[in-house]
């Protein structure tokens, strides 16, 4: 265990609500592993996968979303080298194929096992997007009008195709999933929210 | 069940009644019309869910099992048989299983330990579907129920429980799966929704008092009867990971946790809910 990590562990301890007149024990990052372990028993090894974290999920999970800046700039430095790009090199694809992934929750959970369906960004899930449509969450800014204000150059192209396919590149320990790094989304769908982001015609800047 | 069924369809159809605006609706006017929409489903009298405690109770007094025993021995915690309040005091320690379970844990250890039943077909209906019924959650209903309208005082002075509930908090923040996501991703700001549906933050007492005071709940959206179980089953499904194991550590810490935090909150169960 890093000094660091045992640092940040103790305080997230301490500053939790206290049990009156109880000590609070401490969990150790191997007893909390094991009780995550013995949950899921007789797990396929794909999805134990699932159930263990990463090095940025357990930053991020320790510190609660609080990295200090040396943290922050190791999680950034690695998420940017997960990056891949569309092997056409085009990063601003279809928009209408971008809003119907928008609206789809679709995909990896237990049970979705549909070969013919893809996987969904379920952006409305948290963003605001097409005005016209009022079931949005509350949980990411409002991205109505993202493009107009920003115009469609490389650089906003880039910017936005890497957001998606991993925010901790640009926001270490963001609450949005990493879209491409986490292979919920390819390269070419996540260039199709690319443009319903900034497309001049896409319902999101109409 | 069919005539609502329909109404929720219907309920469903007349929401987005903004439709034809060309502004889209403010925050408030989309809560107003939410607060209009769960008012509306949450009539205690056509509430589907006191089938369930009605099924659980006649399973708490039927003798089944290679015992040929019936439940009424079953220690919940406030002593064998006594099913009055005991919803409002657990999870809890058991010394005969030597570890803090939830009601429904204990309903299972009870199963096996008093009736002798086998627990693989019971665990495999553990969440019902059409036409299947889960003894666990008709059972869970009926005792819960008998807590209705006391407040959540879950003992929290074992070692073992104020464990479950040091654990519970570690994970309310263990980020995981392939979205990355912990409770706190959710749960952890006021007033937030997932599309319109809205989010309990649980560090607001209000809401974790509200939330975790109305569960088990008549899910309209299932038409089904859930408990707690199912919620953290549903939760942890929605967050892309596998199914975990019912009455598992994970589960009982998260609902040691979640209960702490809805300390002195009344209960009034079943509830009835989107």
């Amino acid at each position: 265990m890093k000094p660091v990590l045992l640092a940040t562990l103790v305080a997230a301890t301490l500053v939790a609500t206290p049990l009156a007149g109880q000590q609070r024990p401490t969990i150790t990052p191997e007893r909390l592993e094991q009780a995550v372990q013995s949950s899921w028993p007789g797990i396929s090894p794909e999805l134990r996968r699932r159930i263990e974290q990463d090095d940025t999920m357990r930053i991020c999970s320790m510190t609660r979303n609080n990295p200090t800046q040396a943290q922050a700039n190791d999680i950034m430095t690695r998420e940017r080298g997960s990056i891949r790009l569309p092997a056409n090199g085009q990063l601003m694809g279809d928009w209408r194929r971008g809003e119907q992934g928008a609206l789809s929750g679709y995909g990896l959970r237990m049970g979705d096992n549909d070969p013919r369906r893809v996987n969904g960004g379920n952006c409305y899930a948290c963003h605001a997007l097409n005005p016209a449509e009022i079931s949005f969450g509350t949980l990411g800014p409002p991205l109505t009008g993202y493009g107009k204000a920003r115009g469609t150059s490389a650089e906003i192209q880039r910017e936005v195709y890497e957001k998606i396919y991993n925010i901790q590149a640009w926001i270490a320990c963001s609450n949005m999933p990493r879209f491409g790094a986490n292979g919920i989304l390819t390269p070419e769908q996540i260039a199709d929210y690319v443009a319903l982001l900034l497309h001049p015609e896409s319902p999101v800047n109409r | 069940m069919k005539a609502l069924a329909a109404a929720f369809v219907l309920a469903g159809l007349s929401l987005p009644i903004f439709a034809q605006s060309q502004t889209p609706p403010s925050d408030d006017e989309v809560e107003r019309a939410l607060e209009r929409y769960r008012e509306m489903i949450s009539d205690p009298m056509s509430n589907p869910g006191f089938l369930a405690v009605d099924r659980g109770e006649q399973l708490w007094m039927e003798r089944r099992g290679a015992r040929n025993a019936s439940l009424e021995t079953c220690d919940l915690g406030r002593g064998p048989g006594v099913v009055q309040g005991a919803y409002a005091q657990l999870p809890r320690y058991f010394a005969d299983a030597d570890r803090v379970m939830d009601l429904e844990a204990r309903l299972l250890w009870c199963m096996e330990h008093i009736q002798g039943l086998d627990l693989r077909p019971i665990l495999q209906r553990r969440f019902s579907r059409p036409g299947i019924y889960s003894d666990l959650e008709s059972l869970t209903f009926y005792v819960a129920h008998q807590s209705s309208g006391e407040r959540f005082a879950m003992p929290l002075s074992h070692p073992k429980e104020i464990e479950a509930n040091v654990l519970g908090e570690q994970l309310y923040y263990r980020r995981s799966a392939p979205f990355d996501f912990s409770c706190q991703t959710c749960h952890s700001q006021e007033g937030q929704r997932i599309r319109l549906q809205r989010l309990p933050h649980f560090d607001t007492p209000r809401d974790a008092q509200a939330t975790m005071g109305s569960w088990p709940t008549f899910r309209v959206s299932q038409t089904a009867p859930r408990t707690m179980q199912h919620r953290i089953w549903d939760c942890m499904w929605q967050m892309r990971l596998p199914d975990v194991g019912y009455g598992s550590e994970v589960t009982i810490a998260l609902i040691s946790y979640l209960t702490h935090k809805a300390r002195g909150g009344e209960i009034q169960v079943p509830s009835i809910k989107r």
